[in-house]
Formats: structure tokens, sequence, C-alpha cells
């Protein structure tokens, strides 16, 4: 089962490969990771989404949580959360058709064109994952995909719930 | 405040924290360190001959006093010969701190001569690492080693520290910080409340109790406690290769060793229980066997420091997150009145039964006039020493005929590699316990296989008269391989013949210690006791044992707990 795990840790040098080190060593996978400083910025926010049963899991957590540059660690798909990613795609648009569709595509999906250029457009889009496979899914049968760039996703717990020191 | 140089605030916060010994091998990145240890008396060096047994020395010093064990090498080779050492001591969490030289801070990620990156390289085997980058956080990255260390499941710790930051020409102020506190690092001592009240609500229903004792009992100086716990309940008590000693070898309710190797009566006992009260074990594949057939009947409450240790292998029905010996006190408490007659009666029935597969003495084997057998060498070692001695053992079939036949009457005295297997270990680890303990007898149990992986420190031995006894049980094979050829393999002795062994006994004089061999059985009594006369010196017993001899009871793969081998032609 697909998880996304969320990690709050010292802002410190080296602490991020100890996480990253602890997946290959335990044998865990990795699908996505994006990892910044938060708004106190000793500390940096990780998120991780993986795969695994409840068993794996539990182990991926208790293991990070072992780590002695980690304050917490929380399943966010335990409780109702908010996930999302971030994408920016290149389309090669050679036809006005393609131009046309990929203008209504992005419309539809409530992306953006940010950058414009004869040959192509740049799109951003914002979402769960599998919206942003949708939309790749979409738009490449009118234009061709040249490079896509996605931020791994990141979330945050509904209500009152709360990652914080 | 004080200013002094890095070098000085490494040798002083490293007194500053306790340290009095300190092993290690000098080198370009660590001379300013180095020059700082010769300007005091404080801190005892030790002058290794190879850094690996300089990190199994100071694991054998923390393994016989608890004391957090230090080890000081140069950056590069220095450096990676050690991880043997620290992924030892990290896979049998014991206490150590790594101090590593490191080019100047400059030169790092240069390919600068003999860099390495020290952090990275040891990153999985290690509780935590620093890499200082200012001279003025070298006694608070001190002091924080130590601590994390030393606290909650122990490790090793590993300070890398550049050269330009400890040169004894720049001085700055030196502030070692009174107390450490570290808001992502809180170990867990107590248990839960509620989950100590299930627990002992279990134990106190079960009628066929066990407890099953591993190395946190021995890292939380439980041993006490547990055999005070045990004797209210009248438990059968069944300990890891790493817990021996936590629970007395030779108490009645002591069923023996569990596990791979373990006695008949004691997986037995296990796979049968109703209830299975793990204190700082961690059901390891050594000892469960298959887990799909891991004690069936057992509801399992398992008390463990490290609630990653915890449902790892097998699923605790009580998960208890706490130290063992605040755990059991916790524990004691809901025991106020309790009725030990009552309970005595209780347990009559399962003592009955495991009196039966006691009354099987798995533990017997043949002798013969002409040979020796290894188990009777152990058993000889354990009358000359009246029982009383450190044992320290390298890896193989002669670590297991320690465990089974040399009986651990205190905690902190077998000292062996248990997780990661490590050979080459025995040596330099008797030596770490006879630099904590000078006036004590301080034993390796090793094999001819074993002894030549670490066999240069008998130089170090001479220079610091360490008067250790090295009893090498001698099969001219690598024993425990070879077994496994026989019993797997068809016979087929790939690369487990030792075709040319040295003269062990000239090897031991050359070294300037005094070498006895043994060959006959009726010879072994005279030699032991020439070898424990000699007080001040130390002796390589260098004893010829029957080639053929297999280590048993042994679990067969795939089984239960209890499906073992009990001979060559006999299993359960």
């Amino acid at each position: 089962m697909r998880r996304i795990i969320s990690v709050l840790m010292e802002n410190q040098p080296g602490a991020l490969s100890r996480i990253v080190g602890l997946f290959s060593q335990r044998g865990y996978n990795v699908e996505t990771l994006c990892v910044a400083p938060i708004d106190d910025g000793t500390l940096s926010r990780l998120t991780i989404t993986t795969f695994g049963d409840d068993k794996v899991i539990e182990q991926i957590t208790k293991q990070i949580n072992k780590l002695v540059d980690v304050l917490k660690v929380v399943d966010l798909t335990d409780g109702a959360h908010v996930e999302r990613e971030l994408m920016l795609i290149k389309l090669a648009t050679r036809t006005e058709f393609a131009r046309e569709e990929v203008k209504r595509t992005v419309d539809i999906f409530r992306a953006q064109i940010i950058d414009v250029h004869s040959k192509n457009y740049s799109v951003q889009i914002v979402g769960p994952s599998d919206k942003l496979d949708a939309f790749i899914a979409a738009v490449s049968e009118v234009a061709e995909v040249v490079e896509t760039s996605r931020s791994g996703v990141c979330g945050i717990a509904r209500g009152t719930v709360s990652l914080r020191p | 405040m004080e200013m002094m140089s890095g070098a000085a605030m490494v040798v002083r916060a490293l007194k500053d924290v306790g340290v009095t010994h300190v092993f290690g091998y000098p080198g370009g990145a660590v001379l300013d360190i180095y020059d700082a240890l010769f300007a005091q008396d404080d801190v005892k060096h030790i002058l290794v001959r190879h850094e690996q047994a300089a990190a199994h020395m100071a694991d054998g010093y923390a393994r016989s006093t608890g004391q957090t064990g230090t080890v000081l090498v140069t950056s590069g080779p220095g450096a990676t010969n050690t991880l043997t050492g620290i992924a030892t001591a990290y896979m049998d969490s014991i206490p150590m701190v790594i101090l590593s030289g490191q080019v100047p801070s400059q030169h790092i990620g240069e390919d600068a001569f003999q860099e390495t990156d020290m952090v990275g390289c040891s990153r999985p085997i290690v509780k935590h690492s620093f890499l200082v980058k200012r001279a003025v956080d070298i006694p608070e990255a001190i002091a924080k080693a130590y601590y994390i260390a030393n606290t909650g499941r122990p490790g090793p710790v590993v300070i890398d520290l550049p050269k330009d930051i400890v040169n004894i020409n720049d001085v700055h102020p030196y502030h070692f910080p009174e107390s450490v506190r570290m808001r992502s690092y809180n170990p867990t001592v107590r248990g839960h409340g509620k989950q100590i009240k299930k627990a002992v609500e279990q134990i106190k229903e079960s009628s066929r109790p066990v407890i099953y004792v591993g190395g946190g009992a021995i890292a939380s100086n439980a041993s006490s406690l547990v055999t005070e716990f045990a004797e209210m309940l009248n438990a059968p008590v069944t300990t890891t290769l790493m817990g021996l000693g936590a629970f007395s070898g030779t108490h009645e309710q002591f069923v023996g060793m569990l596990g791979m190797h373990g006695t008949l009566e004691a997986n037995k006992t296990m796979h049968n229980a109703d209830c299975i009260i793990a204190l700082g074990a961690r059901f390891d594949d050594r000892v469960t066997n298959n887990v799909e057939k891991f004690c069936p009947h057992a509801s399992i409450i398992h008390v463990d420091i490290d609630p990653a240790s915890i449902s790892k292998t097998v699923h605790a029905h009580i998960p208890v997150v706490g130290s063992v010996d605040t755990v059991l006190e916790q524990f004691n408490e809901h025991f106020d009145g309790f009725d030990r007659a009552a309970q005595k009666a209780k347990l009559s029935d399962w003592w009955k039964q495991i009196k039966q597969w006691r009354e099987r003495q798995c533990l017997t084997y043949q002798r013969s006039d002409e040979q020796l057998k290894p188990q009777q060498v152990v058993e000889a070692v354990y009358k000359h020493t009246q029982g009383d001695a450190f044992v320290s053992s390298d890896v193989g079939q002669h670590q297991m005929f320690a465990a089974l036949y040399y009986p651990f009457a205190k905690p902190r005295r077998w000292i062996n590699s248990g997780g990661l297997g490590t050979m080459g270990f025995g040596l330099p680890a008797a030596m770490g316990v006879q630099i904590a303990h000078p006036d004590a007898v301080s034993v390796c149990i090793t094999g001819d296989g074993s002894i030549q992986m670490n066999i240069q420190e008998l130089s170090t031995c001479l220079q610091y008269g360490l008067p250790i006894k090295i009893i090498s049980i001698n099969n001219q094979a690598l024993g425990m391989v070879r077994q496994w050829q026989d019993m797997i393999y068809k016979g087929r002795h790939s690369h487990s013949y030792m075709e040319s062994l040295p003269d062990f006994v000239k090897l031991a004089e050359a070294y300037g210690h005094i070498g006895i061999r043994v060959d006959k059985p009726e010879e072994l009594d005279d030699a032991l006791a020439r070898c424990f006369a000699a007080k001040d010196r130390l002796v390589f017993m260098d004893i010829r044992v029957d080639q053929n001899e297999h280590v048993y009871p042994m679990q067969i793969k795939f089984g239960a707990m209890d499906d073992m081998r009990l001979s060559k032609t006999e299993r359960t």
C-alpha cells in the first residue's frame, strides 16, 4: 500500500543522507522524496512516499525515529490529509491544433502555461500525483512531452493535527 | 575561559567525560592529537598493531565494564580499518566512541592523501556520527558522542576531526558543556503504565511461562533484578548468546542458551511455553529458526529499549518500550503480596515436563582416549578458572562450545561477537578486558582460524604486559565451515582446511610469550595448570583436538525452535 511519511529533523549536514541511506540499507522503497527547511530554519521537513504492508511501514517509521537527528515521524496516510505535488512539463506544440488542444487541456486541469515559445509550451500543474499522471496521459495524445520535472509529494494533515517540534 | 588548541581540547574533553583509556594508532591527520596526548598522564593510550584490533579492544573494555570504549585513529586507512570493529559493536549494542582524523577541511573532497569519507563509510554501522568543523565545537561534540553512545540502546559513535581544527598552534576558548540535551534524542527508559499492567496480568495468568533474556539485560545492569524476578515467578530462564551471565548458568531455573545451538530443554521450553517474557532480546534469526513456526502457543511480552526491535521479526502481543532494569522494577510494583507457594504449585507440571527434556542430557559427548574433544577443553578451562574468568571468544565452533560448556555465573564475563560474528575479535577483546581488569583472569578461547585474524596483537600484549591466557582449540580446520560442509554439502570441504598452520608455540615465543602444545587428553590438566600458574605471562595454548567433532544440538533449518539435530545420527 502507498504511504506518505513526513519527517521532522535537524537541518544538519548529513541528516538527509542518513534517511536515504536507511532506506537502501534496509531494503525499503522510496517512490518520491521532497525536502526543505521549515519556517523554523533549524529544522527540515522531509516527505517520502513509499510502498509496503503495515509491518514494513511500522518498521520504516520506527527505524527513522531511531535516527538521532530525527524529532518526529508521522504516517500521513494514517489519517485525513492533503497531498500535493508540483510538476513542470515542457510540451512540443508543432501545429496550431496542438497549441489549441494543449491550451484547452491546461484549462480543464486548472494548470498554467508559464512559458511560451514558438515551438513549445511549458506548463505548471499542482495536485495529487494521480492528477499529474492523468494530465500527462491527456496531453501526450495531442503534443509530444519533451521533459517533466516533478517535486515529489508533500503533504499535511487535515484539521488540528500538526507536525511540530 | 581557558584557551587551548583543538588537539588539547580533544584530550581534555576525553578527560572531562571520564575516559581513562584510549586504544589507537597514530598517523598524519592525528599527529597533533598525539602531541597533546604526550603532554599528560590522565588519559592512557594503548598502541595497537592494527586499527581493527583497537576497536575490538575498546569493545572488550566496554563489554566488561559497561563504560564506553574509546578509539583514536588517523584518516583514510586508519579509519577504514576500524569499520569491522565498529560494525561488531553496532550489532551487539556496545557503547564506543571512535575519533578519526580527517584531512584538512580545505582538502575534503579533493581525494587528498589518506582521505576517505569516514562519516559516509561508517554511516550504516553507527548510532550517530559527527564531522566537527570548528575547534570550539570539539568539547560539545565529544560530550554528545559519549552521551549518545551510552544511553538508550548503546552503540558506536564516530567523531571525524579534520586536521586543521586540531592544529596545536591555534588556540581557542575551551567550554565543556555541563549537561547534554538534545531535542531530537530522548530514549524511553520507563515502560508505559498500561502496557506494564497488561504484561503483569498475562504473566500472572500463565502456567507455562519462560523468561528469555538477551544482551539488553546486561547493558542495563539488570542481572540481579532478573534473578529476583525469575525466582519470584519460579519460571524457567533461557538466555541468548549475548545474554549469557545475565542469569547464572548454574542456577537451577536456568535451562541453557536457546537458539540454533541452544540446549534441547531451552528450545523445547520456548516452543511449548504459553507466555514468553523477552527481556532485552531481539528475536534474532539465530534464535527463532522459522518465524512461521515460532512458539505457536505463546503470548509474547517483549521488553526492549529500542522500539524498532519490537515486532521486527516476531509479532509481540504486549510490547513494552523501556530499559530492562526500570521495567522490572515497574513489574515488581504489581507483585506485592504475590503468593509464591501457589505460583510454585501452579508451575509444577511445567517443571515436570522440563525435567523430562533435561533428562535427555543434550550436551553429552563421546570422549576418547586418543584425541581431545573441544568440549572437554572448555570444561577443563572452567575447572581451572573456578568458573570465574572473563572469557572472550572468537567465532566458530569453539565459540559455541565455550557458550555451552562454560556456565557464566556473572554478567559481563562472556565477551563475544554475537551479532556480526567477527573472527579476529577474541584476542583484542581479551586485551581490552585485561586492561580494564588488570588483576582478573582474562581468557581468550579461540581457534586456529580466528586467532590468525589478529595475531599481530601478541606484540601489543608484550608491550603492555597483558597476561592473557589464549586457549586455541586447534582442529586444523575452519571447524564451523567444515561442519556445515559435512551436513549440507556432502562433506565437500571447500577451502575449510588450514594447510599451512604455523607452529603456534614458536610463534608465541617469537613474540616473547610462553607457548604450550597439547596433543593428548592426558596432557591437558597439567598443561592448563602450568598455563594458569604463569600469572604475569601471556600463555598461548595450542591444543590439538578431534577435527571431526560437530557442535550439537543444532536447529534444523526451516523448522520450529525445537526441531533439532542432537548428534550426527539423532534428531528430535
